[in-house]
């Protein structure tokens, strides 16, 4: 029992003190990025490392608010994007950031269905029909807000009925807690619809649903704002990311994952 | 076998070996108690009583104890003759069984829940053949009850299980000697002598789905008042509300603690063994 309980408490000691010597000899670069930049950013953490071979970046992936919220209950982080102002306004509140945001890419909705399109949607109108199956993300997340403010922008758009967003919003079955489990649900066929960014369609989805485009006047462009964090332990890392996602090479790794690059830099 | 028999004879001094195990015990019962009380320590009890009144909260709670009574109750009316069944005999591929069983224990909830999509999603194996009865899962109550179910089905059959192969053989053998068919024993013997691990199963398999949370979400999704029992209320409330997540979790964590202690202080665990021991003696 005793040495049992000896061994077990050695070897743990043995585990953290092992992982605290990897720490000194790498550096290690911790970014929280917004659901919707997965493919890009895990494509830019690569790039980094390869230019940076004594450098790990890990991206830690989520819904913006659950990344201000873990922010908030002490995770070390260096780097934080979030797919709206909203929450990075709410981390500057908390004095979690340090220095001014830089907004480095856009993004806008779209409306996916499954290929087998078992409601038979042909526009957009077809959503404040009865009994479709609509699946949206939760208001607190960026893309669940943007989508209950696309759907009353619709609503004051010619050819849609009045009481449009009232309708839809009724036909909504599921508040999804991310917009990756959106495409999910959309993907799989159980729901009917879904709102989604563009950036969300990657090729792997493309196979699976259709998209449709929402009218210009009605839609939402996302802003996705970055910022160093204020106890980041890597801030000169942190600040090479930073530069990498603005640079002309990071800009079109951006776009060839379907977000908007931004205007000043892309042509 | 008594304990004091291990002890050591000597009773100077306390043994290396207590020591140790008053060490270990107060770190693992501090370890597991620190998060509660923290939890608790967060909000006064007016601020809970407010935060419990509101609809997010009541909705959330309506539909947990709906969801998790109706799981429980189907957990064990297909459960206990499971359970009786690996109890009482052999059968080829009993091992499956036993590890089917088991599985729901050991499975990412997620996981659970993204294959009962591939189940009875309404593209699945199984969930064409109920929509040509109208019947969808996903997105629906009765939707949280099922992955309510799949989840919790080892906590009934467990201790279900154990009790039954815990029972005096002599006993059923008397009641079949005579001439009680097998369908009289398991209800006039076999189900009474076994009630206290039955009801640990009750009390264990709807404390499981109370707290299901994770194939819930992917199965069924998360829509209040349909599907958004109180765990998923928690995740939600986490990321925008968090006084209301500290309600909700306190009062899931009085309700599985009140289950569990309510199943150790009920009168009928003792009564039923003291009825064993004398049926027993005789």
């Amino acid at each position: 029992m005793i040495v049992l309980f000896t061994a077990l408490l050695t070897s743990l000691i043995a585990i953290t003190s092992s992982g605290g010597d990897a720490h000194a000899t790498k550096q290690t670069l911790q970014v929280f990025a917004a659901a919707s930049l997965a493919g890009a950013f895990h494509e830019l953490a690569d790039r980094l490392e390869t230019a940076h071979p004594g450098l790990d970046v890990r991206i830690s992936i989520a819904g913006s608010q659950q990344l201000v919220a873990q922010l908030e209950q002490g995770a070390v982080a260096d780097v934080f994007a979030s797919a709206d102002d909203r929450w990075m306004s709410y981390a500057r509140a908390q004095g979690l950031v340090s220095g001014e945001p830089t907004v480095f890419a856009r993004n806008r909705l779209v409306m996916i269905v499954p290929k087998p399109n078992p409601a038979r949607i042909g526009r957009l109108q077809d959503l404040s029909r009865g009994g479709i199956k609509i699946v949206i993300a939760a208001d607190a997340v960026p893309v669940g807000h943007y989508t209950r403010t696309v759907l009353r922008n619709l609503t004051r758009t010619e050819g849609f009925p009045t009481d449009f967003a009232t309708r839809a919003l009724r036909n909504v079955v599921s508040e999804e807690e991310n917009v990756k489990s959106v495409v999910s649900k959309v993907q799989l066929g159980e729901a009917d619809a879904g709102f989604v960014y563009r950036s969300d369609v990657t090729p792997a989805v493309a196979r699976y649903v259709r998209v449709f485009e929402i009218p210009e006047g009605a839609n939402v462009i996302a802003t996705y704002p970055m910022a160093l964090l204020r106890d980041g332990p890597a801030p000169d890392a942190a600040k090479a990311f930073l530069d990498l996602v603005l640079s002309v090479d990071g800009q079109r790794v951006l776009e060839q994952h379907g977000l908007m690059p931004i205007a000043a830099i892309s042509r | 076998m008594p304990v004091s028999a291990l002890a050591s004879p000597r009773r100077a001094r306390p043994s290396l070996a207590r020591i140790a195990m008053l060490v270990a015990g107060s770190l693992l019962v501090g370890f597991l108690a620190l998060p509660l009380v923290a939890l608790l320590l967060r909000v006064s009890p007016a601020d809970l009583l407010a935060r419990l009144a509101s609809p997010v909260v009541l909705d959330a709670l309506r539909l947990s104890l709906v969801t998790s009574v109706a799981a429980t109750a189907i957990v064990f009316v297909l459960g206990v003759p499971v359970a009786w069944l690996l109890a009482s005999r052999d059968f080829p591929g009993k091992r499956v069984v036993e590890v089917l069983v088991d599985l729901p224990m050991v499975l990412p909830p997620t996981v659970a829940g993204f294959a009962l999509l591939m189940a009875f999603g309404r593209a699945g194996l199984a969930g064409r053949a109920l929509a040509a009865f109208g019947i969808s899962l996903p997105f629906t109550t009765l939707g949280v009850v099922v992955a309510q179910v799949f989840m919790s089905v080892p906590f009934m059959v467990g201790p279900a299980r154990a009790s039954f192969s815990g029972l005096d053989r002599r006993l059923l053998d008397a009641a079949a000697t005579l001439g009680a068919r097998e369908t009289f024993t398991f209800f006039r013997v076999a189900l009474p002598l076994a009630l206290p691990g039955i009801l640990a199963g009750v009390a264990m398999s709807g404390a499981r789905a109370l707290g299901e949370f994770g194939a819930t979400i992917t199965f069924a999704g998360n829509l209040p008042g349909s599907t958004q029992t109180m765990p998923l209320a928690v995740y939600v409330a986490l990321q925008s509300d968090l006084d209301s997540a500290v309600a909700l979790s306190v009062l899931l964590i009085v309700m599985a603690f009140g289950l569990l202690l309510g199943l150790r202080a009920a009168p009928v665990g003792s009564f039923w063994g003291h009825t064993r021991a004398r049926a027993a003696d005789r």
